[in-house]
């Protein structure tokens, strides 16, 4: 039996120990990247270790927002109702050395091309949750 | 060889219809494949001891046995990572077998994928769960990337952009599938072959994977019988050897979005069950004569080509053009359509096609002599993989 009313199909965030303070910056407008306190290896997404010196000390660094399009698709089918489509969604490399993924605010999908220059911002989505979206340098609200 | 080369076999295969709306329970399916198997092999139900299956399988080994009076079961395990691990119950089952464990291993997989709850929709059912098995998702499912084609999407683009790949390079893939469906009864696209311009013409579903670049979802039950291959001598058909099964991980692997590798359309957990699969038995990929690539997704096949090193990497799309995967081809693959064309059972139906051509059965069979042939489990999640060989 169908739901009659549209639901979002994302799941709530798994909020652990590991990647709170992801989600917590988040909220405030903050995109941070988890650093091992021991040799300084940044890594995303987060876990409990680091994969280099298998340290579980760890801190966190406040990123640039600068980010590059790594990858990038346009989901079409089937459609969600906590986002728009057609939908883009950026693959990119942040200069710090991470990459990350978030879904691409105000660009043509035929505008997009590997290599570009973009910018995390912040936005609404699924269950509330402020979370990173892409723009146009400059175009982050 | 070495190991559990050669020590098995799988002598028997049975399958349900594949449809859209089976009709029945999936508890059904599963025990309806089973006894199709069994009876297959002529091997009697009771003699089944033991069973291999996905995690994801929701029929369990206790409620088959039960459903089909199976009185004891001493060996039962489960592999995760859905079709990824197609090819991994074959080797908990040859393991089980050549170890002395158990003598008669079933493995099957059966679901209402299409009329119950569809893979292509979103996530299923136990993406809901609140563990570490799930986490991966909270940095692709909030931002759209809900189902296997859009997670996918993004190797798909890279590869493309590293080699020159088109859509119409995936598409070929997907033309060869259901020129193979077309020819065999039991597919869902029996006599229906597609065109070129027909895969181009297909709406996208997450840029680039058109609609035609994905599988189907089915209903459908496929079951393997998994016996020494010394009692599968004696038994009627010619027996499958398993002269390799392996499974793989690699490094930095996240289930459907190892998106920070330094190269995203690399899959070493693919080179890593491609590399046992030539240790283990002996043979390399110029020893394969025919291959049932996973098939979920077309560019999955062309990336699968490279990864077990059929030809040179970015050098699938050409391979391809080439005519090398047609049915007289160098290295046929997917001859009975692929899940592209056949049905989706995750990637059993294809185990089941491995036998019939090591059999001589498949309503594709190839003129040549088959002696070994690959079969692989999915992509870009855990990797597994088969080599099943005549007894010559
Ligand atoms: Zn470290």
């Amino acid at each position: 039996m169908s739901d009659p009313t549209p639901r979002t199909a994302v799941p709530n965030l798994i909020i652990t120990e590991d990647n709170k303070f992801f989600f917590d910056a988040a909220r405030e407008g903050r995109l941070e990247i988890q650093r091992c306190a021991d040799c300084g290896e940044l890594r995303h997404p987060p876990g409990p270790a680091c994969p280099k010196c298998r340290s579980f000390n760890w801190d966190t660094i406040e990123a640039s927002r600068k980010a590059t399009l790594h990858s990038y698709t346009v989901v079409h089918h089937p459609p969600d109702p906590s986002l728009t489509y057609p939908l883009a969604v950026g693959l990119v490399d942040l200069p710090e050395g991470t990459r990350l993924v978030a879904d691409i605010e105000g660009i043509e999908p035929d505008e997009l091309e590997l290599g570009m220059e973009l910018e995390v911002g912040f936005g609404e989505h699924a269950h509330g949750e402020i979370l990173p979206r892409l723009f146009r340098p400059g175009g982050a609200a | 060889m070495s190991g559990i080369s050669g020590k098995a076999a799988i002598a028997g295969i049975g399958a349900t219809e594949f449809s859209k709306n089976s009709g029945r329970s999936e508890w059904q399916l599963a025990c309806e494949s089973v006894l199709a198997a069994l009876e297959d092999a002529q091997i009697g139900v009771e003699e089944v001891d033991g069973m291999a299956l996905f995690t994801m399988e929701n029929n369990p080994e206790i409620a088959v046995a039960r459903a089909l009076g199976i009185p004891e079961l001493k060996f039962f395990s489960r592999i995760p990572h859905g079709g990824g691990g197609a090819c991994a119950p074959v080797q908990q089952a040859a393991l089980a077998v050549s170890a002395g464990i158990a003598d008669v291993v079933v493995v099957y997989r059966a679901f209402n994928e299409r009329s119950g709850h569809r893979f292509g929709a979103g996530p299923p059912p136990f993406a809901y769960a609140y563990n570490t098995d799930q986490e991966y998702r909270n940095w692709i499912n909030p931002y759209g990337l809900l189902t296997p084609a859009a997670q996918e999407a993004f190797l798909a683009r890279t590869y493309m952009h590293r080699y020159g790949a088109t859509s119409a390079d995936f598409g070929a893939v997907s033309v060869l599938s259901r020129k193979n469906a077309a020819n065999n009864p039991k597919a869902w696209f029996y006599e229906r072959p597609i065109t070129i311009e027909d895969h181009q013409n297909s709406r996208m579903i997450a840029d680039p994977l058109r609609l035609l670049d994905c599988c189907q979802e089915s209903d459908g039950g496929v079951a393997l019988v998994i016996v020494s291959a010394e009692r599968a001598r004696d038994l009627p058909h010619p027996p499958a050897i398993i002269s390799a099964a392996a499974q793989g991980i690699g490094p930095q692997q996240i289930s459907m979005s190892s998106y920070y590798r330094d190269d995203i359309d690399k899959m070493p957990e693919v080179e890593l069950t491609a590399n046992q699969m030539w240790a283990q038995s002996g043979l390399t990929q110029n020893d394969m004569d025919a291959a049932i690539l996973y098939d979920a997704f077309t560019p999955m096949v062309l990336l699968q080509l490279e990864e077990y090193g059929f030809c040179g990497r970015g050098e699938a799309k050409d391979f391809i053009a080439d005519g090398n995967l047609e049915v007289d081809g160098r290295l046929p693959i997917n001859t009975h359509g692929g899940q592209l064309g056949e049905g989706y059972i995750h990637g059993v139906n294809g185990i089941a096609e491995g036998v019939r051509l090591i059999r001589g059965t498949s309503v594709n069979q190839p003129t040549k002599t088959l002696n070994n042939v690959l079969v692989t489990g999915g992509s870009p999640v855990p990797h597994s993989a088969i080599i099943l060989s005549a007894d010559r």
